[in-house]
C-alpha cells in the first residue's frame, strides 16, 4: 500500500503544478457553463420544469466528463515510458496494481474536483426551482462513476503503448464503441438489444443518475467496467514490466 | 552477491545475450566492458529486474530473481543510461519520492535525502527542478536516487556518458567512495573508466562473455605471462648487467628486459608464468638491493581489449 500512497501523492502534485491540469479544468468549466446556458437553460426554459433543466445539465456535463477523463488518462503510463521514468517504477519494490491504482485514483480525484466545481449551476436551479439536494447528489455520483469508468478505459489504453497518440486512439475507440451500444440496442432485435443496452456506457445506465434515480444495477455496472479495465491494465503492465 | 547460470536473452529471433554464467562475490566494483551492442545494457537490465531473461537463472543476494523480483528490487539501486528523472519535480522532492517508493519510512526519508544530497554534492540544487539541471547534475541525481535506500547492489549503466572531463573525474571519485559501501556494477565502453574504478572486469562481445578477472589476470591469461615492472636501487658495488643477470637466474623468470637506468636506480620488465613478486622482492632485498617499485600489469586494458576482440574475430 505504501507504493500506492506515494504514487498517488506524486500524481496529485503533478496535476496541481502542471499547466495541462489547469487548462483542462478551465476548458471543461467554460464549456460546461456555455452548455448550461445554451442547452439546459436554453431559449424555451419557461416550458421546462427544473428537474428537466437539471437532467440536461447532467447530460451535457457527462459528455465533458468523458472527454476530460480520456484526455487525462491516456498520458498516465505512456508518458512514463516516453520520459524513461517507467524504469524507475519497474525496478522499485512497488506492485503493478499499486502503480495502476495510484495513478487512477489521483486522476479520479482531479476529475472529481473539476466536476464538483460545476456545483454552482445545479445550486442555481435549487435556488430558482424545485429540485432536491438528493437529486443533485445522485447526479454527481453518476458523473463520478462514469468518469471512473472512462478513466479506467484510458488507463488500459495507456498501458498498451508508449505513444500517447495511439493510447488516445485506443481509449477513444473503446469509449465510442461502448457509447454506440446504446443507439445500436434500439435498432437490433432481442436478445442482442438487451445485451447491448446492458453494456452501453451511457444511455440506460446513466439516464437514472440524470433523473436523480439511484439504481444499484447502474452503480454496479460502472464499478464493474472500472474494475475490469483496471485489472486489464494491471495485467498488461505486469507483462510489459518484464518484457 | 550475484550468480548467473546459463542466462540467455532473445529479442524475437535475435540473440542479444548469452549463454552467460558467472558469479560475483559481495563488495568492490565490477566493470562490464564491451563495444556498443555487446550486450552490456541487456545484462544490466536483467540484473536490475527491468528485463526478464529468456532462459537461465539469476540469483541476487541468494534470491531467485524470476521467483521473487519484488524482494530483489529492495536490494538494488539502478542508474540506467538516461537517469529516470521527473522533469516537474525539484531534486529534493524527487529524491524523497524515490526513497519512499524504495521503502524508506516517512520519518527516515527526509534525513536520508539530506545525507544523499551531501554525499553526491546536490545540496545546492535541492530546490531546483530536474529539467533545469546540467547533464552532470542530472547524472548525480541519477546516482543519488540509486543509493537513497542503501542498496546492497548498485548498478550503473554508462554513468559517465556525455560528461565533460571534470565531471568524469568527479563522478569517478564518487564511484570510488561508493565502492566502500556497496557492490557496484559499472558498464562502459570507455576503457580507462573501467580500468580506474573497477577491481574486476568482464569483457563482453556480441552477447558473450569473452574474458573476466582483474586487469592483470586477463593480461596473464591472454599471454600466459605475468609482466612485472621492477624498480631497484642497486647495491653500491653492483652494475646493471649484474643485476639483470641475477634476476634472470631466479626461479620462474622467463625474461628480463632493462627499461631504464638512472645512476644506481634500475627499472626492469620481468616476465614470468607465475605471479612471483613475493620471491622476487625477497631475493632482491636479501642480496642487498633496495626495492623501490614492484607492480603487475604492464599491458594496458585498451590493448588487452583490442587483443581480445581481435582473437574473437579471428
Amino acid at each position: 500500500m505504501n507504493g500506492l500512497r506515494v504514487i498517488f501523492q506524486r500524481e496529485i502534485n503533478a496535476y496541481l503544478r502542471s499547466s495541462v491540469g489547469y487548462i483542462l479544468a478551465a476548458t471543461v468549466l467554460m464549456l460546461d457553463g456555455l452548455l448550461f446556458y445554451t442547452q439546459a437553460l436554453g431559449p424555451d426554459t419557461e416550458a421546462r420544469v427544473s428537474g428537466q433543466v437539471l437532467a440536461i445539465f447532467f447530460y451535457t456535463t457527462s459528455g465533458l466528463t468523458v472527454i476530460a477523463s480520456l484526455v487525462l488518462s491516456v498520458r498516465l503510463i505512456a508518458e512514463e515510458r516516453q520520459l524513461g521514468t517507467q524504469v524507475l517504477l519497474n525496478t522499485s519494490p512497488v506492485r503493478d496494481w499499486e502503480i495502476v491504482l495510484g495513478k487512477f485514483l489521483a486522476a479520479l480525484v482531479f476529475i472529481t474536483g473539476i466536476t464538483l466545481s460545476t456545483l454552482y449551476m445545479p445550486l442555481m436551479i435549487v435556488v430558482n426551482g424545485k429540485v432536491s439536494i438528493a437529486q443533485i447528489l445522485v447526479g454527481y455520483s453518476g458523473l463520478v462513476l462514469l468518469g471512473a469508468a472512462v478513466l479506467a478505459i484510458g488507463v488500459f489504453a495507456t498501458s498498451l503503448t508508449r505513444s500517447q497518440l495511439v493510447a488516445t486512439a485506443v481509449g477513444a475507440g473503446i469509449t465510442a464503441v461502448m457509447f454506440l451500444f446504446w443507439p445500436l440496442s434500439t435498432v437490433v432485435d432481442p436478445p442482442m438489444s438487451r445485451v447491448l443496452s446492458a453494456l452501453a456506457l451511457h444511455g440506460r445506465h446513466f439516464s437514472g443518475f440524470q433523473q436523480g434515480l439511484l439504481h444499484t444495477r447502474d452503480v454496479f455496472y460502472y464499478l464493474a467496467v472500472t474494475y475490469f479495465f483496471l485489472l486489464l491494465a494491471t495485467k498488461i503492465l505486469e507483462a510489459k514490466r518484464w518484457e | 552477491m550475484i550468480q548467473l547460470t546459463e542466462v540467455r536473452k532473445y529479442f524475437g529471433e535475435k540473440r542479444a545475450l548469452g549463454p552467460i554464467s558467472f558469479e560475483i562475490p559481495p563488495g568492490g566494483a565490477v566493470g562490464f566492458l564491451g563495444l556498443n551492442g555487446a550486450g552490456k545494457t541487456t545484462l544490466l537490465r536483467i540484473l536490475a529486474t527491468d528485463l526478464r531473461s529468456s532462459a537461465g537463472e539469476v540469483e541476487i543476494a541468494g534470491i531467485n530473481v524470476a521467483a521473487n523480483p519484488h524482494e530483489v528490487r529492495k536490494k538494488i539501486g539502478y542508474l540506467p543510461e538516461t537517469p529516470p528523472l521527473y522533469r516537474d519535480m525539484a531534486v529534493g522532492e524527487y529524491l524523497k519520492f524515490v526513497g519512499q517508493i524504495k521503502g524508506l519510512s516517512p520519518d527516515r526519508v527526509d534525513n536520508r535525502v539530506r545525507e544523499v544530497e551531501e554525499y553526491t554534492q546536490l545540496t545546492s540544487v535541492h530546490d531546483e527542478f530536474t529539467q533545469n539541471l546540467s547533464h552532470g547534475y542530472r547524472q548525480r541525481v541519477g546516482i543519488a536516487q540509486a543509493i537513497i535506500h542503501k542498496p546492497e547492489l548498485l548498478i550503473l549503466d554508462e554513468p559517465t556518458k556525455g560528461l565533460d572531463p571534470v565531471q568524469v573525474l568527479e563522478l569517478r571519485g564518487l564511484i570510488m567512495r561508493l565502492k566502500e559501501e556497496h557492490t557496484i556494477l559499472v558498464s562502459s565502453h570507455v576503457l580507462t573508466e573501467i580500468s580506474q574504478t573497477c577491481d574486476r572486469v568482464f569483457v563482453l562481445n556480441q552477447g558473450e562473455l569473452i574474458a573476466s578477472g582483474s586487469e592483470d589476470e586477463i593480461s596473464a591469461n591472454l599471454s600466459g605471462t605475468y609482466r612485472i615492472m621492477l624498480g631497484a636501487r642497486m647495491a653500491s658495488d653492483t652494475r646493471a648487467e649484474d643485476l639483470v643477470h641475477f634476476v634472470q637466474g631466479l626461479p620462474d623468470i622467463t625474461s628480463v628486459e632493462m627499461v631504464q637506468q638512472d645512476d644506481q636506480l634500475l627499472t626492469l620488465l620481468v616476465q614470468s608464468p607465475t605471479d612471483c613478486r613475493g620471491s622476487l622482492s625477497r631475493s632482491l632485498v636479501k642480496s642487498g638491493h633496495d626495492l623501490v617499485r614492484l607492480e603487475l600489469g604492464s599491458n594496458e586494458l585498451e590493448s588487452l581489449f583490442v587483443e581480445l576482440l581481435g582473437q574473437k574475430v579471428n
